[in-house]
């Protein structure tokens, strides 16, 4: 008998092996950036609206650890997200946001309604920035550490519980 | 009532697929002297005709929008049109694994009623296994995806079926690939027949063809439209992405390609017995896990529609068992097979066994690539796997493989010199270099579809070259359909590379009364209108295009959205003239007032699908010369036993 007649058997053996194990692992619908231990890449947004301070690269590299947070005022999870934020800032968090295509008309209004819990908030319109970081969706926040490096990344809307878990993230990124 | 009647049929049918297996089996071990094994020709007849009253009960309830059934419910809507009712019977998981048995019944029902030429053994372990396989996806239907379950109280209104499916191309688009699909579990099935009684003779591989044939032609038409559903329909202006799901389509038909060929060297020199074997198991195993790799969604894919992991482990266990036990029983019997007839390296053989293992390599570089992404997903590195690998590595292999194409059919069976045909290589040769030279000057193009238009217009010429020096009235029927699928590839090759050569793209913000060109056209922008369809709204543009300044046509892409389910797809218009396609896609508004088009020319593209279409027509001209053949001989066999029992009457 020649081996040889084997060999289909074998790799057939090995993609029902690999199949079998690719369905039992949980499929991950998040896709965690690649940018996570790595520096901010180089980027300067003008405001989103009047009033308020645009954001570049630089803001991260004064040695204070911050929360980037991408939102859209036309995104229903940030409307939910909205009070978390507050109360992240009221806990000594410093917010920079970064508005993806986005009106100045719309981010004031949207203020105005759900508070403004953000330092700085830059305007992304091509979702340039949002790319280069590796953020895949509205909302998502970034724990930034004082050198600029992006320590940390949130997918989805902020709720209660991820607080703690965030404001703790920063002060690890401070240390 | 109508659900449990479709039910009930589909019940007994199941048990219909296991008396044909267990008695067939038996058959085969006490060699048929088993009383049962009588019931196994009838058991396969009537579980063909119980499964297709089943699917035609389905048809009903989809028909009349039975709303107390969770499947209609869940993919149909009483507005749709009636056609895309029906359609909606086969558009979902539940209804199209139906279609699958109920096309595996019928081929079952008439290998059992009309094929004689195979020795009785064979065609009880042939049967036998169509039983398992038929067996296997009962179980899956009735236990898991059960397309009569009806609900607790019957809905107010269904959810409707996916606009994409909503679409006269794509209501016929599965169920050709389904066909092929069956059509290979039948090659499978007298694969493994024959390969249980080590019968592996010519008359085994003239009784397989007609199905590997069938199943090829249904392949490439489906492959086919579904390469121009997904150019038109999906709006991106391409016509194959490499997309796992095409890859899924392309693998079984380039498995059936080698195999329709070596079952002919099989059929007509009792040759490459066991390699013939190999490859009806290999195609239809490719069938099965293309079907898996699109149900169980551990690849991302544009057709996530028909993802389920519950329904991906099933698959796989029905994988296992059908493609691994076929796979023991070959490395376990293979060997005890004799070998067939030997030929000399210069013969018709020769360049068919050099094809096959170049159809055989390019199958292996498609599935490579198709599963890498999941091999390295298990060490969690995500990667895509796309056309900078396919395209060139592919080509390593195509290249030649079409260049022994162009001559391989001119070669004599068993033996021949190469000088015999050396003026048709030369011809060939000089065509290629020719072309080679005249668009390396006429146009800077890349390397692969400079190759693709030379070997193209070679092929196209030499393809015609087997009908020289013939009566061409007296040409058997499957001459010509040779000579007619190979042109078709040749014509499809010179599409694809003058597609990927001459492509001229434009994207513009135009305002209503603006215009722009692109390539040879000039397109006017008139207006953007809404247009309201049976369950769609949609932005309409009106563009006028003109070509060269000559006669204004109009097109009219749309912005659809459907309501039910909420989606919003993109209606390209197209003008197609001899020499190329124009494609028009409308996009969204810009601030400014100004619309986004998208626009391209395409030249020669149409030749893609035309030379698809050229090869399904050879396969089918190859098919009806063999069924007609051997009708005759069957007529003539049963003529001679007439006359023989009528001698030995008078005597």
């Amino acid at each position: 008998m020649s081996w040889r007649l084997w060999v289909p058997l074998f790799a057939f053996a090995l993609f029902l092996g690999l199949a079998a194990y690719q369905l039992t692992q949980p499929k991950d619908d998040f896709v965690e950036s690649r940018m996570v231990g790595q520096e901010l890449p180089y980027f300067e947004l003008p405001p989103a609206m009047d009033g308020i301070q645009g954001v570049s690269n630089a803001t991260f590299a004064d040695g204070k650890p911050r929360l980037l947070n991408i939102w859209a005022s036309w995104c229903l999870p940030c409307i939910a997200e909205a009070p978390h934020l507050e109360s992240l800032k009221r806990q000594g968090a410093e917010i920079v946001g970064v508005a993806i295509r986005d009106r100045p008309e719309d981010v004031a209004r949207f203020l105005a309604q759900h508070g403004n819990p953000y330092a700085r908030i830059g305007r992304d319109d091509l979702s340039e920035v949002q790319l280069a970081i590796g953020s895949s969706g509205v909302p998502e926040t970034f724990v930034v550490d004082g050198k600029g490096v992006i320590r940390y990344q949130h997918i989805g809307d902020i709720r209660e519980n991820d607080v703690p878990i965030l404001l703790e993230k920063l002060a690890e990124a401070g240390e | 009532m109508i659900a449990e009647l479709g039910l009930a049929a589909l019940w007994l049918a199941a048990a219909l697929a296991a008396l044909q297996m267990v008695a067939g089996f038996m058959a085969v071990r006490d060699d048929g002297s088993s009383e049962l094994v009588r019931l196994i020709r009838p058991a396969a007849i009537a579980q063909g005709v119980l499964v297709t009253f089943s699917f035609a009960m389905l048809v009903w309830l989809f028909a009349i929008t039975d709303l107390s059934v969770k499947l209609v419910v869940s993919n149909s809507h009483s507005m749709k049109p009636l056609i895309f009712k029906l359609s909606g019977t086969w558009g979902n998981h539940e209804g199209s694994m139906l279609l699958w048995v109920m096309v595996m019944g019928l081929a079952g029902a008439l290998i059992a009623a009309v094929e004689r030429r195979l020795p009785e053994r064979t065609m009880n372990a042939t049967l036998a296994a169509q039983g398992v396989v038929s067996l296997g996806f009962y179980a899956f239907l009735l236990l898991s995806s059960n397309p009569f379950e009806r609900l607790p109280t019957p809905a107010p209104e269904g959810m409707g079926l996916n606009p994409l499916l909503q679409d006269i191309g794509l209501a016929f688009h599965p169920p050709t690939l389904y066909l092929g699909y069956v059509g290979l579990s039948v090659a499978f099935s007298f694969a493994v027949g024959a390969l249980l009684t080590r019968q592996v003779t010519p008359n085994f591989a003239r009784a397989m063809r007609p199905w590997v044939l069938g199943a090829w032609v249904m392949l490439t038409v489906g492959i086919t439209a579904g390469s121009y559903w997904a150019y038109y329909e999906l709006g991106w202006g391409g016509w194959w992405f490499w997309d796992p799901v095409e890859n899924a389509s392309l693998m079984p038909w380039l498995a059936a390609t080698a195999l329709l060929h070596s079952a002919s060297v099989l059929a007509s020199r009792d040759a490459l017995r066991t390699w013939t074997i190999m490859l009806g198991v290999v195609a239809f195993s490719m069938s099965m896990v293309g079907t898996f790799l699109v149900r169980s969604g551990i690849l991302t894919s544009v057709h996530a529609f028909a993802v389920d992991p519950e329904r991906g482990s099933f698959i796989l266990v029905l994988l296992g068992i059908f493609i691994g036990g076929a796979l023991l029983l070959f490395a376990l019997r293979a060997s005890t097979i004799s070998e067939g007839q030997r030929f000399a390296l210069a013969s018709r053989e020769g360049a068919l066994v050099f094809n096959n293992v170049m159809l055989s390599a390019i199958l292996a570089i498609v599935l490579l690539g198709t599963l890498y992404p999941l091999l390295t997903e298990a060490f969690d590195v995500r990667v895509s796997v796309g056309p900078p690998y396919f395209n060139p590595v592919g080509a390593i292999f195509t290249v030649p493989m079409l260049a022994v194409m162009a001559v391989g059919p001119l070669l004599r069976w068993r033996r021949d010199r190469a000088d015999r045909i050396g003026r048709e290589v030369a011809l060939f040769a000089a065509l290629v270099l020719a072309a080679l030279i005249l668009f390396s000057l006429l146009a800077e193009m890349a390397i692969l579809p400079l190759l693709g238009l030379a070997l193209g217009i070679g092929l196209a010429v030499a393809s015609l070259l087997p009908l020289r020096g013939r009566k061409l009235s007296r040409t058997p029927l499957a001459t010509w359909g040779m000579v007619t699928a190979h042109f078709g590839i040749a014509v499809a090759l010179i599409g694809m590379a003058s597609e990927s050569a001459f492509t001229e793209e434009r994207l513009a913000a135009v305002a209503e009364g603006g215009s722009t060109t692109v390539g040879p056209w000039t397109i006017e922008l008139q207006g953007v209108e809404p247009v309201a369809g049976p369950n769609w709204t949609a932005i309409q543009g009106r563009l006028a295009a003109s070509y060269d300044g000559g006669e204004v046509k109009m097109l009219t892409p749309q912005s659809r959205n459907f309501w039910a389910p909420p989606q919003q797809t993109t209606e390209s218009a197209l003008v197609t003239r001899w020499n190329g396609q124009l494609y028009a896609v409308v996009g969204d508004r810009a601030p400014d007032g100004r619309w986004q088009l998208r626009l391209w020319w395409k030249p020669l593209v149409p030749l893609i699908w035309y030379g698809g279409l050229l090869v399904a027509l050879g396969g089918v001209l190859a098919l009806i010369g063999r069924v007609i053949s051997d009708i005759r001989h069957r007529r003539l066999a049963a003529r001679i036993a007439q006359r023989r029992a009528d001698r030995e009457a008078m005597a």
